[in-house]
């Protein structure tokens, strides 16, 4: 019952967003290509289930794909950079001059790279996305340690990687998680406009470019519909994995104002 | 045998270049088993760098420092001493127990023993009603109650402590030092105290190093013989004249 109440709020002023939204459409009855009812949205996902089932299932796999090649990758440099200084003098300034690059302009030379069709070049976008605050959270959450728990575990004369696994990666876990919410929507964002300019051509990115060219809007609402879905799933499992990963963490939120 | 021997430590940051620091000018110290040393001097004296070249966190750019009878780095390997330090320096991630059974871990200690421990150090410090809390479910007083009876679980004979109460109220501080004492003489550990409180100072100590800064030295050695103590010694005229040497000496040193 408790984990309903966290949700309970947003239920409500998601239902009285929509009901709005119907109730005022039907009002002022616009044309349809201007802002297409949630009930014709819904009715165009029902109508085109088998399409965007698998446009969702294409791009699904681009961005679970990618978040998880990128942050496998974020993690490791992050580890490198703490552990050796001559990673972290050559890949911290590399690092931030590539994070300047707006990583989605490069999506149209990407597919030149990967092939047109392939999806590839989608998944590269996602994985150099997903990296970087990946890796400078994670990094950022390694050092920044409490120096008294640092010293102890030397005086404790506790090896270094002694050291990473007690001290470090546990005070990593709340930056890691910060930044993985993050990237969760950056990947759906990143997977889709890349769609737009190559890859599989039965993706959402692509449904969505074709439904608004033939300005069938509510297809292509349809389709930003089922991103939206993945986005929410991505995020209540991450969500889901914070909790079993950090028990601790929801006590010091509750506890940690009080003292 | 000492358990700590200093001769002629000296300790210098940064050697050689522009923000090089004198921390530590020739220290000589001999510490005997089951004295309760404190240092105490204004900020900057180099009393927390004395108490890490004993620990072995740091090393003296010249002398030596022993502890039982073999170098500080080798006392430190063998896990000779245990640390407090002014923040609790609990791990969020790790219950209290947990928490305790910390230093054991690392030595190895069977899954049983580390229990049966914990469960003593825990009785110790009167916190066995929270052995299943988070740190962060704790107050300032009892975190700091839990860092000792980590710096005490795997019976050190030398316990380092840098200003371990400074952060707490002065209520809280007084009820700790107290425990702190009852601790020291149940277990007949060697105590070295880092505070820049001259009540803590002489109500703790046996022995007062009032430390003088740029470079740190050793300006004098107040010895305190008060007796077991009790509330009453806070009021009592022998404490407050020993109260009065260390300010003092310690006026002359800020001179």
């Amino acid at each position: 019952m408790n984990a309903l109440k966290g949700f309970s709020a947003p239920i409500v002023a998601g239902v009285v967003l929509f009901g709005l939204w119907q109730g005022v459409l039907s009002l002022f009855n616009p044309q349809g290509f201007v802002l297409p009812a949630p009930s014709e949205i819904v009715g165009a996902l029902i109508d085109n289930w088998d399409e965007v089932y698998q446009g969702a299932r294409i791009t699904g796999f681009v961005v679970v794909s990618g978040l998880i090649a990128g942050i496998v990758l974020g993690i490791i440099a992050a580890l490198l950079v703490t552990r050796f200084r001559t990673a972290n003098e050559t890949i911290t300034p590399l690092a931030v001059a590539v994070n300047a690059i707006p990583i989605i302009a490069l999506a149209p030379i990407f597919n030149n790279w990967f092939g047109l069709t392939s999806p590839r070049s989608n998944q590269a976008i996602v994985v150099a996305l997903v990296f970087f605050p990946i890796f400078i959270n994670t990094t950022r959450g390694l050092t920044q340690v409490d120096r008294s728990q640092v010293e102890l575990m030397e005086s404790y004369a506790a090896s270094r990687s002694r050291i990473t696994r007690e001290v470090r990666i546990p005070n990593a876990l709340p930056f890691f998680f910060t930044a993985l919410k993050l990237s969760t929507s950056l990947a759906v964002i990143a997977a889709i406009v890349a769609e737009y300019f190559g890859g599989r051509q039965d993706a959402l990115g692509p449904m969505i470019t074709q439904s608004a060219g033939l300005t069938r809007y509510d297809e292509a609402w349809a389709a930003v519909l089922a991103g939206t879905m993945i986005g929410a799933v991505l995020y209540f499992a991450v969500l889901v994995l914070e909790r079993v990963a950090m028990p601790w963490h929801s006590l010091i939120r509750n506890h940690g104002d009080d003292k | 045998m000492n358990v700590i021997d200093i001769q002629g430590a000296t300790k210098v940051f940064n050697p050689g270049r522009s923000n090089q620091v004198e921390a530590l000018a020739e220290i000589d110290l001999a510490v005997e088993p089951g004295e309760f040393i404190t240092l105490i001097g204004p900020s900057g004296c180099g009393k927390s760098t004395l108490l890490r070249l004993i620990a072995s966190l740091i090393s003296p750019s010249t002398g030596s420092v022993e502890v039982n009878a073999k170098p500080a780095e080798q006392a430190r390997l063998d896990r000779d001493y245990g640390m407090a330090f002014q923040t609790a320096g609990l791990f969020d991630w790790r219950t209290v127990t947990k928490n305790i059974e910390l230093p054991l871990e690392l030595m190895g200690w069977s899954k049983g023993n580390r229990r049966r421990r914990a469960a003593e150090m825990l009785e110790l410090v009167k916190l066995s009603d929270f052995a299943k809390h988070h740190p962060s479910e704790l107050s300032g007083g009892m975190q700091q109650r839990v860092a000792i009876a980590r710096a005490l679980a795997f019976s050190p004979s030398l316990l380092l402590m840098d200003e371990p109460f400074g952060a707490l109220d002065e209520m809280t501080r007084e009820h700790m030092q107290d425990e702190l004492l009852r601790i020291w003489k149940e277990t007949g550990t060697t105590v070295v105290f880092v505070t820049h409180s001259i009540p803590e100072a002489v109500y703790l100590s046996t022995r007062v190093l009032v430390m003088s800064p740029r470079p740190g030295t050793i300006a004098s050695i107040i010895d305190v013989d008060l007796g077991g103590r009790s509330a009453a010694t806070r009021d009592d005229p022998a404490f407050f004249n020993k109260v009065t040497e260390v300010r003092v000496a310690l006026r002359k040193v800020e001179e």
